[in-house]
This record gives C-alpha cells, sequence and structure tokens, in this order.
C-alpha cells in the first residue's frame, strides 16, 4: 500500500468543526471548539497557537486517540471521504500508524524505555504488513537512515535512554515514516532539536511529502518553520480556528487581532523569521468561556459586538476568520 | 553477617537456660554439673560465642541439645519442604496477583476492580495463623476436601523430597500454600496495580498506540515489562520473608519444615538448633539480595548500562 494506491482524488484530510471536550470533574472543558481545515495531499499545513490552545487536543482527535475523560462530541473528520468520527476501534487501529501517523510533543517520553529500538520499530510494521523480521529490520534501519541518524544498524539494538532527545525525537519521527502514511500529524517535533538538525528535519519532511503525496500537519510555536515549510496556516485561540490561508495572506496579511498580536504589533515588511510574539494577558479558562468572541478580554479592538459570537468569514483560496472588527487586507501588504 | 551472628547467639543466650527443660527434676547435683560440662555450658559467654565462631568457621553450628546430632544437618534436612511451600506461595502469589493486579489497574473504576481491591486489604490485615485456622475448619474439618495437616507422600526429586508430584502431596500441600500466599498476593495485586494505572498513561504506550500496535500486545509487553521491574524486586525481597513467615503456617498445619523445627526447638530450648536456624535464614536473605540485584539488571536496561560505565 502507497499513499497513491488508492484512486480517491479528493483533500487528504478534512476536518469540519471538531468539537473535543474533556468531561472533568469541575465541568466540560472545551480544549477543541469548532476547528476546520483542509489538507490536501503533499500539501503541509502549520497548525499555530499559544500553548493550551487545543492543538494536541486536535491531534489526538484526528488520531482516534482522545481518551477518557476526552470524546469528540461534534464535527466531522474526513479522511480520504471516510468520516472517521464515530469510527470502531477497529477501524482506527488500521489507520493508526499505518494511513495516518503521529509524532508526539515530548520526545523523552514516547518511547517505552524498556524495549530496543528494533522492537519499536519492528512492531510498528508488523501491526500493519506480514513481512518477515529481516526485512522489517532492514526497513527499520533504512527509516533510521532517512531521518538522519548515523550508524543506524548500531541504534537499532540500543534501548531510548541511550540516545539524546534529539536522537529519540527522531527516531519517533522515523516510525512515522515506517509504513509511508498518506497523513502525519507532527506535534511540534523539532523543538528539541538543535538549528541545523530541525533544518535537515523539515526538509527530509518536505522532501518526503512531495515524493510520496502525504500530507503533513505541523504543530508548532515557530512561525519561522512555518512560513519554511507550510502551504497553509491555520491559527487556533481556545480550541477554535480563528483565522486560516496560505501562508503568504496570513502572515504578510493578518486579518484576526489575535495573529496580528502574534505577529507583534508593529507592521513590518517581513515577519517571518521570527517566534511568536507574547500578548498581554491570559487565555481564557476553557471550562468557563465568556460568551462572544474568546479573545475579547485581550483585544485592542473589542466592543460591545464581539459579545456576540463572531462567525467565520470563507474568502476564495481557503482564506477565512473569525472577527467582527478584521484589520483591513491591505492594511500590511 | 559476623555482627549478626554474634546478636543471635547472645539473644538465645538471655533466653534462658536449658539446663533446666534437659535435665529431669530427680536428676542429683553431680549429675547436673556432667551434663553442663558436657554441653560446654559451663563456661563465660564470651568463651562459648568464641567456640561457637571458630566451629561456625568449619561449617559446623554446633550439635542439638535434645536429638544429639549436628543442628545444622537437622535444619538442612527440613529446608526442602520449608522451600516447597514458600515457592509454592510465591507461585500462587505470581499467578493469581499479577492478572488481578492488571485488571484493576487497566479498569480503576469498574466494580470488579473495588471487589478485588478490597479483597485485597483483608489479605493484607487478616492474622495468617487465623486464616489458616479458618481454612482448616472449613476445607477439612466441615467439607472434608483436604488434609488438615501433614505433607502426604512425597517423590523423590533429584534427592529431595516433593510433594507436589503426587495427588496426595498436593493436596496437602493446597491449603498451607495459599495461606502462606495471601499476603504476597495482596502486595503483587496492589503493586501490580499501582504499576499499571501509573503506565498506561505514560505517552509511551499512546505512542504504541499512534502506531497501531494491538491491545494485546500493549498490555502483554509495552505494560507488563515496565511494571516487572518493581514486582519482581520486591517479591525477590519477600520471598525470604516468605521462608521466614512459613514459620507460624508450618506450625498451624503442622507442615514438617525449619520452621516447626524452630517453634519446638525454641520451647525446648535447643540453643544450637535456634543459631543453625537463624544462621541459615539469615545467609538465606544475602544470597536472595544477589539474586534480586541480578534478576533487576535484566530486566531494566537502563541499570545494566550503568554497570557497563562503572
Ligand atoms: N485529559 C484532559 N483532561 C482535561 N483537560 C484536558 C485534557 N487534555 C487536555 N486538556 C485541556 O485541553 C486544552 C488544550 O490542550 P492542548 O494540549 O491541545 O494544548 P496545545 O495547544 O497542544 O498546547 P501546547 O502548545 O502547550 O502543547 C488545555 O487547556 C488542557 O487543559
Ligand atoms: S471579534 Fe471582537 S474581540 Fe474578537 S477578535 Fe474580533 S475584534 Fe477582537
Ligand atoms: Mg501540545
Amino acid at each position: 500500500m502507497t499513499a497513491a494506491g488508492t484512486s480517491y482524488a479528493g483533500p487528504t484530510l478534512e476536518v469540519e468543526d471538531l468539537q473535543t471536550h474533556f468531561f472533568t470533574k469541575a465541568g466540560a472543558v472545551k480544549a477543541v471548539n469548532g476547528v476546520s481545515f483542509t489538507v490536501a495531499p503533499g500539501e503541509v499545513i502549520g497548525l499555530v497557537g499559544e500553548s493550551g490552545s487545543g492543538k494536541t487536543v486536535t491531534g489526538l482527535s484526528i488520531m482516534g486517540l482522545v481518551d477518557e475523560p476526552g470524546r469528540i462530541v461534534g464535527g466531522a473528520i474526513r479522511f480520504k471521504g471516510e468520516n472517521l468520527v464515530g469510527a470502531s476501534e477497529d477501524r482506527w487501529q488500521k489507520l493508526r500508524g499505518d494511513r495516518i501517523a503521529m509524532i508526539f510533543q515530548d520526545p523523552m517520553m514516547t518511547l517505552n524505555p524498556v524495549l530496543r529500538i528494533d522492537t519499536q520499530m519492528v512492531e510498528a510494521i508488523h501491526a500493519h504488513r506480514q513481512v518477515d523480521k529481516a526485512t522489517a529490520r532492514a526497513e527499520a534501519r533504512d527509516a533510521l537512515g532517512l531521518v538522519g541518524i548515523p550508524a543506524p544498524e548500531e541504534r537499532l539494538k540500543t534501548y531510548p535512554h541511550q540516545l539524546s532527545g534529539g536522537m529519540r525525537q527522531r527516531v519517533a519521527i522515523a516510525i512515522a515514516l515506517l509504513n509511508k502514511p498518506d497523513l502525519i500529524v507532527a506535534d511540534e517535533p523539532t523543538t528539541a532539536l538543535d538549528v541545523t538538525i530541525q533544518a535537515q528535519i523539515i526538509y527530509e519532511a518536505q522532501q518526503l511529502c512531495r515524493r510520496f503525496g502525504t500530507a503533513l500537519i505541523w504543530i508548532t510555536h515557530d512561525l519561522a518553520v512555518v512560513a519554511g515549510l507550510a502551504d497553509h496556516i491555520a491559527v487556533m485561540y481556545a480550541g477554535r480556528v480563528v483565522e486560516a490561508g496560505t501562508i503568504d495572506d496570513v502572515i504578510d496579511r493578518p486579518r484576526h487581532p489575535y495573529t496580528v498580536g502574534l505577529l507583534g504589533s508593529v507592521p513590518s515588511a517581513n515577519k517571518r523569521g521570527q517566534r511568536l510574539n507574547q500578548i498581554p494577558g491570559m487565555a481564557p479558562n476553557l471550562l468557563r468561556l465568556p460568551p462572544g468572541c474568546a479573545f475579547k478580554d485581550r483585544c485592542p479592538r473589542g466592543d460591545d459586538l464581539c459579545l456576540t459570537e463572531p462567525t467565520l468569514q470563507s474568502q476564495p483560496n481557503g482564506r477565512a476568520f473569525r472577527c467582527h472588527h478584521p484589520h483591513e487586507p491591505e492594511g500590511a501588504a | 553477617m559476623l555482627f549478626m551472628s554474634f546478636l543471635v547467639f547472645s539473644g538465645v543466650y538471655v533466653i534462658g537456660d536449658p539446663v533446666d527443660i534437659l535435665i529431669s527434676d530427680e536428676a542429683d547435683a553431680e549429675d547436673r554439673q556432667r551434663a553442663i560440662e558436657g554441653l560446654g555450658l559451663d563456661k563465660p559467654f564470651h568463651i562459648q560465642y568464641l567456640t561457637f565462631l571458630g566451629r561456625a568457621l568449619q561449617g559446623d553450628l554446633g550439635d542439638s541439645f535434645i536429638f544429639e546430632e549436628p543442628a545444622l544437618g537437622l535444619i538442612l534436612e527440613r529446608m526442602p519442604a520449608t522451600l516447597e511451600l514458600a515457592l509454592s506461595a510465591l507461585l500462587i502469589a505470581i499467578v493469581i496477583g499479577i492478572p488481578l493486579g492488571m485488571w484493576a489497574g487497566m479498569r480503576p473504576e469498574s466494580k470488579s476492580a473495588r471487589v478485588i481491591m478490597t479483597g485485597s486489604i483483608l489479605g493484607f490485615s487478616l492474622p495468617t495463623f487465623w486464616v489458616g485456622i479458618m481454612m482448616m475448619m472449613l476445607f477439612a474439618v466441615q467439607l472434608r476436601w483436604l488434609p488438615s495437616t501433614g505433607r502426604g507422600d512425597t517423590v523423590d526429586l533429584l534427592g529431595i523430597d516433593v510433594s507436589f508430584l503426587t495427588l496426595d502431596g498436593l493436596s496437602h500441600l493446597a491449603m498451607p500454600a495459599i495461606n502462606l500466599a495471601l499476603f504476597n498476593l495482596a502486595l503483587v495485586l496492589r503493586l501490580t496495580r499501582a504499576g499499571v494505572k501509573e503506565v498506561v498513561h505514560q505517552d509511551f504506550i499512546k505512542f504504541a498506540r499512534a502506531k497501531g500496535v494491538g491491545r494485546r500486545r500493549i498490555v502483554l509487553v509495552h505494560i507488563l515489562k515496565n511494571i516487572m521491574i518493581p514486582v519482581v524486586t520486591v517479591l525477590g525481597l519477600e520471598f525470604g520473608g516468605l521462608v521466614a513467615f512459613s514459620i507460624v503456617t508450618e506450625t498451624v498445619f503442622a507442615w514438617p519444615g525449619m520452621g516447626k523445627l524452630l517453634i519446638e526447638s525454641i520451647g525446648l530450648l535447643d540453643r544450637p538448633v535456634i543459631v543453625a536456624y537463624l544462621t541459615i535464614i539469615l545467609l538465606f536473605f544475602v544470597i536472595i539480595n544477589l539474586v534480586v540485584d541480578v534478576l533487576y539488571s535484566i530486566l531494566d536496561p537502563r541499570v545494566r548500562l550503568q554497570e557497563v560505565k562503572s
């Protein structure tokens, strides 16, 4: 099975008004509260937003890995046309690691400390394909080579604690690549790596998407990474996508006050190559979201109109934003 | 070890004078004196201790006052029975404790898990001898399913008498083994449950699921391998406790092991046997600690690396 194995021609993934809530003792935490985006084969979408905005939970929802007390309570996740919300655990298990793979945020915690690297890689292959052990090992070794791990044959025999954080993250990336998935959810995969390795991994990821038509969701805090890698970007705030569009549109001509805040208040010609800006104020409590726009308390443009929920305004070319008083499109151009 | 032997020896010394028990009241003073000299009990304490130590180093822990045989031989003769009992109890604790603990750890909110946990508290808190007597009343006296005391038929296995290979022996073994296992069963169960509860929420379990690995493999490989580290460590150390605690069970069920011999010897103030028993048990603990260290490094790759470094 390869990414091009089916005749399906539409987008690899369509997420539509996804809602994932955690039903805690204190009440329902609306971690994901209306997220929509689309990724086409070979395309990279960057998912950005402050800590706690629901990026990881969105990724886990796409993997069907949201655990109690969390639940997907609404919306659709269409993977190659098939809605996975409400799919059986068997169906999920077949897709996971085979067609949809995920790289986790914390490389120190993603590998089992008592199992060797080869064991953890070979089992990912055997979960989906009946190949003999030698073949599986050879594939594992090649995958390690692909992500730039030196002496992959020796690395196969090590335990996670014998590898650095960066090495472990590369192993996790290699594992995600093993079955040549159609979609990879990468949750801040390069944050733990140093800059040169980051660039290398990002380059490899791009190559991979082009070569195999893999769709990639890249979750990050780092605008420099998104700008250099992604085709589209979705900005999340308090469980919602507040602005989306092509990289050029969003970074050079942001419409939503939150995006403007993230990019820094002073308009300048080139926003690329910088980290997300700190915005004064606190993210709202997801247990008790205020009525209307969730960004109102921190928004310089907020007024009484913002006490009612702004609707998502969609424009051509995948451009969308959720605001009553958007910045003018020609303002920063 | 030397320090412990001193402690044991002096402890036994102050318990009481065996002469009073060994020699009948009718014996005259001269007989009495001869007996005391024969046993070496007329010497001052430190001489007795040094004599003991000198002999102990040559593997001679003295002769029993009662049986007039080497004390060590007496103990070793009874050791297989005790070991069989302790190993059976250990096996029961593992085979029942780990699956129940895993079950309870996977579904901590379920009713069955609560029942299991309540049961384990009983296993902890009820005194062994009381449970033993209750079991005997129920299964041996009331229901007459199992024999109440003794070891039953034994078979010679590599020069050691064992009960578990005959049906009669097995039926004799069942009750004392279960009785002795209860505490450790509860311990293994709770350890396993705590381990599972902690491990299931780790990222690496989620990552394994993200790879599409099946539930069976996740439980039996990813989770089990992680919780085996604390379980094996504690069980290894507890095995010494099992051997020592078998004193109670052996007494209740008249199981002819070292523990029963010890109780009898204490009753008769048979000092060499008591000292020999305690020395053997000490040796046992030392060996067990070594074995646990080895097992630990086999199970935990992180420990193995440190050894290579050092
Ligand atoms: N198991 C859970 N129970 C309750 N709330 C949860 C749970 N998991 C996540 N949340 C909540 O969901 C919200 C979104 O979390 P998420 O991890 O998706 O944020 P994030 O955007 O990935 O942040 P970061 O950049 O720090 O990784 C958080 O406010 C968090 O409190
Ligand atoms: S809707 Fe109002 S409060 Fe919300 S971002 Fe737009 S202007 Fe600010
Ligand atoms: Mg996150």
